[in-house]
């Protein structure tokens, strides 16, 4: 193998037969670029869809109002569903297993001013909890708390892009907006990771929305955060049970669909996650399938490399190449070439996912990656396996009487 | 140098058998030029291949140097071949895609010789058969008779005790012809065994010694005066 000779040989070989070496080399080569981009393609379906629930948490049971269909109980159907506070009381009290937090939103959207900027955002009244549940990062001062919602305060927690908007470079914390014609004072700035939007958002304590709005006790939505070691099974008896309660409650017929609306995140995360491992199947075969081609591309191209050389193999043995030093011969070139088209392929398709890469988002490909694990294994087998594919034929070669390879044309 | 008895070789095509050797018993001592010669089909370069150990035969002994042949595997063979025998064929047989100078080098790569005395050594033998200008070119650069020159060259570069040749002149003209014999004759007078297939008479006539093959047995086994090819070369 360290033989410098052979070596020299083999490059001189290589390098006179450039058309025969060259169309090897490209086989194994778009095999594995082919493999490279595929698989990165298929993990980056997979990130769209984990990212989809990533600035999100995955405990959390949705309740919305709605309007009945159905006539219930001496109530008439197309009743409008209105939540109030009671109800957060209500389930906090009926519920207490079962609850880590739960939070209101009232979602209303208003033009907000400071200085000469200005531009529409959506405000959102919540409590505390709504932090966790929106997994909002806060990145400068703090985010609506208790007291706040207690005091009925004029306080604002701020997106990043809300303080860029109308602050530029300089310090927003304690500084006054007006929120639709009402002074807030700014208490925090928060990022988000579920994009631009999320940042584009102002949280403020919903008593102080209700109490804007007359003093009324409405709220748009409310966000039930479970225990998450209730796992999937309680968090669907949960959903469940909470629909049942507020039905009852609100006198909705149980079997009507419209007069409240229930969305369970960890249901359709299960969902996705199972989505998500069919996904990894797709993948996972698709992997599988472009190195089997690869690896049929290589057989192929061995059988006639090793075929359109028979009489030069017949006249080396002529001459005293021993079958050894045949086989070795073929499966150096083949070795050789396998390991430095399936290293060029390796690191045109790295190079090309990490180049094409962010422009795939809108196909809902998302940081398309392959780990260097798997290209590297999948390197390794398409070389092992370009070895193999040369083996077999140049063993034959071997075999052949010199005489029968000599009239080989 | 060879000696054979009872050699047997036939093949198989579909149901019919040809049998092509029937019992070849044959000797040759060290140093004699031998022409074998026959008609087509009358198993003379199937004698050659299996005296070269590029074919096998179905029975009978061959002992080369001493050395039962037929229990040898394909490596020793190989070897064998390598350090024994110099072959040259009618097609010449050279590696396309190198030049003359690297076909000659060929059979040292396999004795492990390093390159650089490879080299000297192959141009040295290309010198000696007239075409030491002629190293760098490939074969498709080179007339018939220098193809076969090289051949000769490279045959003879891991200086063989026999040099087989095929038909070596059938692929050229009569002048060609006369100067590669003229350099197989000198060949011959250092002392290297030669056995030359042909079916062409003056070309046998210029060998020691003639055997002809029929059907596959020897039907005539002379010795010759030998006419030296330089007569006939300029």
């Amino acid at each position: 193998m360290w033989n410098r000779d052979r070596w020299q040989e083999m490059f001189y070989t290589l390098r006179k037969n450039k058309l025969r070496t060259t169309l090897s080399g490209f086989t194994v080569a778009m095999g594995i670029f082919i493999f490279v981009l595929l698989f990165g393609f298929g993990n980056g379906l997979k990130n769209s869809f984990q990212e989809f629930f990533m600035d999100d948490s995955t405990n959390t049971v949705w309740l919305y109002p709605g309007q009945t269909e159905k006539p219930y109980r001496g109530f008439k159907a197309k009743r409008r569903i209105i939540f109030k506070n009671d109800d957060l009381v209500d389930i906090q009290q009926n519920f207490p297993f079962f609850i880590e937090y739960l939070t209101p939103r009232i979602s209303r959207g208003a033009l907000v001013k400071r200085g000469k900027e200005s531009n529409n955002y959506t405000i959102r009244a919540v409590a505390p909890g709504h932090q966790y549940a929106e997994k909002t990062i806060i990145t400068n001062g703090r985010y609506i708390n208790e007291a706040d919602v207690q005091n009925k305060t004029k306080f604002a927690t701020i997106g990043r892009l809300v303080e860029n908007d109308l602050f530029g470079d300089k310090p927003s914390i304690g500084q006054q907006i007006d929120v639709g014609g009402i002074s807030f004072k700014v208490v925090g700035v928060f990022k988000d990771d579920g994009g631009d939007n999320e940042e584009r958002l102002i949280y403020i304590p919903y008593t102080t929305r209700q109490r804007l709005e007359k003093s009324n006790d409405r709220i748009d939505q409310i966000i039930v955060a479970f225990r998450p070691e209730l796992g999937y099974a309680g968090a669907l008896a949960l959903e469940k049970k909470l629909n049942a309660f507020m039905r009852k409650k609100h006198n909705i017929a149980p079997n009507d669909r419209s007069g409240i609306y229930v969305r369970n995140v960890a249901a359709d995360l299960k969902e996705t996650q199972q989505f998500a491992g069919v996904l990894q199947w797709v993948v996972f075969f698709i992997g599988i399938g472009t190195l089997l081609a690869g690896i049929i591309g290589i057989s192929n191209i061995m059988v006639f490399v090793v075929k359109e050389r028979t009489k030069e193999l017949g006249i080396r043995k002529a001459i005293g190449a021993t079958p050894k030093s045949v086989i070795g011969m073929i499966l150096h070139e083949s070795v050789f070439i396998t390991t430095i088209a399936g290293y060029v392929g390796l690191l045109a398709g790295v190079g090309t996912l990490s180049l094409i890469g962010d422009s795939l988002e809108e196909f809902f490909i998302i940081n398309p990656y392959i780990s260097t694990n798997t290209a590297v294994i999948a390197t390794l087998i398409l070389i092992l396996f370009g070895a193999i594919a040369g083996y077999i034929p140049a063993r034959r070669a071997a075999k052949i009487k010199p005489i029968i390879a000599l009239r080989d044309e | 140098m060879i000696k054979i008895k009872e050699l047997h070789k036939s093949y198989t095509m579909g149901q019919n058998t040809l049998y092509v050797l029937k019992g070849i018993d044959f000797d040759v001592r060290e140093g004699e030029m031998v022409a074998i010669m026959g008609s087509s089909g009358s198993g003379k370069s199937t004698l050659l291949n299996i005296l070269g150990m590029l074919d096998t035969a179905d029975s009978g002994t061959y002992i080369l140097d001493s050395n039962p042949i037929k229990e040898l595997d394909e490596t020793k063979a190989a070897i064998y071949r390598n350090k024994f025998l110099g072959f040259v064929f009618q097609s010449f047989n050279l590696i396309s895609y190198k030049t003359a100078l690297e076909n000659v080098m060929l059979p040292l790569y396999y004795q492990k010789v390093n390159r650089k005395e490879r080299q000297a050594r192959a141009q040295n033998f290309l010198e000696q058969v007239g075409l030491g200008p002629w190293a760098s070119h490939h074969p498709n650069e080179l007339s018939g008779g220098q193809k076969q020159r090289v051949a000769i060259a490279r045959a003879l570069v891991s200086e063989p005790k026999v040099l087989l040749a095929d038909e070596p002149t059938g692929a050229l003209d009569s002048k060609t012809s006369y100067e590669l014999m003229d350099v197989l004759q000198k060949i011959n007078d250092t002392g290297i065994t030669l056995l030359i297939v042909t079916h062409e008479e003056d070309i046998a006539k210029m060998c020691k010694r003639i055997v002809h093959l029929r059907d596959g047995v020897i039907v005539e086994d002379k010795k010759v005066k030998q006419v030296r090819a330089s007569s006939y070369v300029e």
